[in-house]
């Protein structure tokens, strides 16, 4: 596809004291998996918070789906999960699927599907807040499934879960990218780039490079990405 | 804006609280067991005398608290940036949890009222309904003021900062303590900006009169206005995108 779901012109984000993004231009293919990679404080969850639109932008602007991130029209289009699992504790499973699924207008059908694709129909009338940390997020992604979106923006969503779950979550978000949707999942963890179609590494807010793994790893010589980071951020560096 | 989304938000705002006995306490069991403190402590003269201003204050002041808590809670769990990234309306944010907390307001103001009432040996001159209807209404300014102080904040951290500021100068110029006629000038046009003076008046009315005269009603009106207009400005005043 040549369509870019995400464009991002001369970025910068500025919060407090800090500039987290600083400048930034890159472009989310549409209908793939990217991931979004960058160590802690890279400004992974700023640039996540820009594109659904609920951040406060310095200068720069983003499109998303064709029109400037935040447009109401983009709020029924993209589904959003932030970095801790944001749903109502004080809630069950069920009971917060439902609550979001009417604020999307989608009927509880949506809820049933769901309940399997994030695997806790087994814990739907538990309270949130019983609920492991692992289940607990799967509730916050579940939320974004709701209305099956064009773009997922998924701030570290396998953060805590057990190698299994991890898995059966990146086959999920395959499946969506091959069904149409645009899958933009960020992460710290270097060893996850291996599942992503196509990679974006981000240092202190500016892009440090992009392109797929293997891309990646054949410019840099290295045997993983981690030391590919590296490499890269090094030789930027000198 | 949408009748579903501020229904659901209502609905979702009340089955939490189904989960929270708690805040329900808070509510109910707080202002009731002041009251009966009040009666308890005091010369039946100066109870008689106290106890209709505090059913306009007492309601005010914990919807106030309980509101600003649940929606402080609603930003630092991330759900209100996530509802504020769906296609939500500010004011289906705001009137959902003005509804729900109304819903309490009016249990509360039955419950405290009827114990002051029932068992506590308060007598009005004029109408005891009223007394409840005022409560409720004041209950809901400070629903309404809760929900205003909050959208109004950048970040939790203000919010709470401004709980006490919100409400402490209305404490101390409604009323209560000196009557508004006798404050220095300044303050005493102060005082008429302020929801609970409104509150007070109309208790005290309420208590005195046999026939409610026009100003109790003028009273009425401007705290059900207030309430009306600080919900408007609240929805207004939300920000979707925060720094
Ligand atoms: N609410 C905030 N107020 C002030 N500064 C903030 C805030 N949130 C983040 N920052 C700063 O902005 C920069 C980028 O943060 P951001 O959360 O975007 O990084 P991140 O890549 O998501 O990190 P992590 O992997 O730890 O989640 C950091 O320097 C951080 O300290
Ligand atoms: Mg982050």
């Amino acid at each position: 596809m040549t369509t870019a779901a995400i464009s991002v012109r001369d970025l910068t984000i500025v919060r407090g004291p800090v500039t987290a993004v600083d400048h930034l231009s890159l472009e989310v293919p549409s209908g793939q998996v990217i991931g979004l990679l960058g160590p802690s404080g890279s400004g992974k969850s700023s640039l996540m918070r820009a594109i659904v639109g609920v951040q406060v932008m310095e200068s720069g602007s983003i499109d998303v789906l064709g029109q400037p991130a935040g447009s109401p029209t983009l709020r029924a289009q993209v589904g959003y999960v932030t970095q801790d699992p944001s749903v109502y504790s004080d809630l069950s499973v069920l009971a917060n699927l439902r609550y979001f699924a009417r604020i999307l207008g989608v009927t509880d059908d949506s809820v049933e599907r769901v309940l399997d694709q994030v695997d806790l129909r087994e814990v739907a009338d538990r309270l949130v807040g019983r609920l492991s940390g692992g289940q607990r997020s799967r509730v916050s992604l579940g939320t974004a499934l709701l209305g099956s979106p064009q773009l997922l923006v998924l701030d570290e969503p396998t953060v805590g879960l057990d190698p299994a779950l991890r898995r059966d979550l990146w086959t999920l978000f395959h499946q969506l990218a091959t069904a149409g949707t645009t899958v933009f999942v960020s992460s710290h963890v270097m060893e996850e780039a291996s599942r992503c179609d196509r990679l974006l590494l981000l240092r202190d807010g500016r892009l440090l490079a992009e392109g797929t793994q293997s891309q990646l790893l054949e410019r840099t010589g290295c045997q993983d990405i981690e030391r590919a980071f590296l490499a890269i951020v090094e030789g930027g560096a000198s | 804006m949408t009748a579903r989304r501020t229904w659901a938000t209502a609905r979702r705002v009340l089955a939490q609280l189904r989960n929270d006995p708690r805040t329900i306490a808070l509510i109910l069991v707080l202002p009731t067991a002041l009251m009966t403190l009040l009666a308890w402590i005091l010369p039946d003269s100066e109870w008689q005398k106290y106890a209709p201003p505090l059913l306009g204050i007492f309601p005010m002041l914990v919807m106030f608290l309980v509101t600003s808590v649940a929606t402080l809670r609603e930003r630092t769990s991330g759900t209100l940036e996530r509802l504020l990234s769906m296609p939500m309306g500010k004011g289906d944010f705001v009137f959902g949890y003005a509804i729900a907390f109304g819903v309490l307001a009016i249990v509360q103001a039955l419950v405290v009222a009827g114990v002051c009432f029932a068992l506590l040996d308060l007598t009005v001159r004029g109408s005891a309904p009223l007394v409840v209807l005022i409560a409720v209404v004041d209950g809901l300014v400070g629903t309404a003021l809760g929900l205003f102080v909050s959208a109004f904040a950048q970040t939790e951290f203000q919010a709470v900062q401004f709980m006490p500021v919100a409400l402490l100068p209305q404490f101390l110029l409604c009323g209560l303590i000196l009557p508004t006629e006798e404050l220095p000038t300044v303050l005493g046009w102060i005082s008429w900006l302020l929801p609970l003076t409104y509150a007070v008046n109309a208790m005290q009315h309420v208590v005195v009169d046999t026939q409610l005269d026009t100003r109790f009603w003028v009273d009425a009106g401007v705290i059900t206005g207030m309430a009306v207009a600080l919900l408007a400005l609240g929805a207004v005043t939300l920000r979707r995108q925060t720094r």
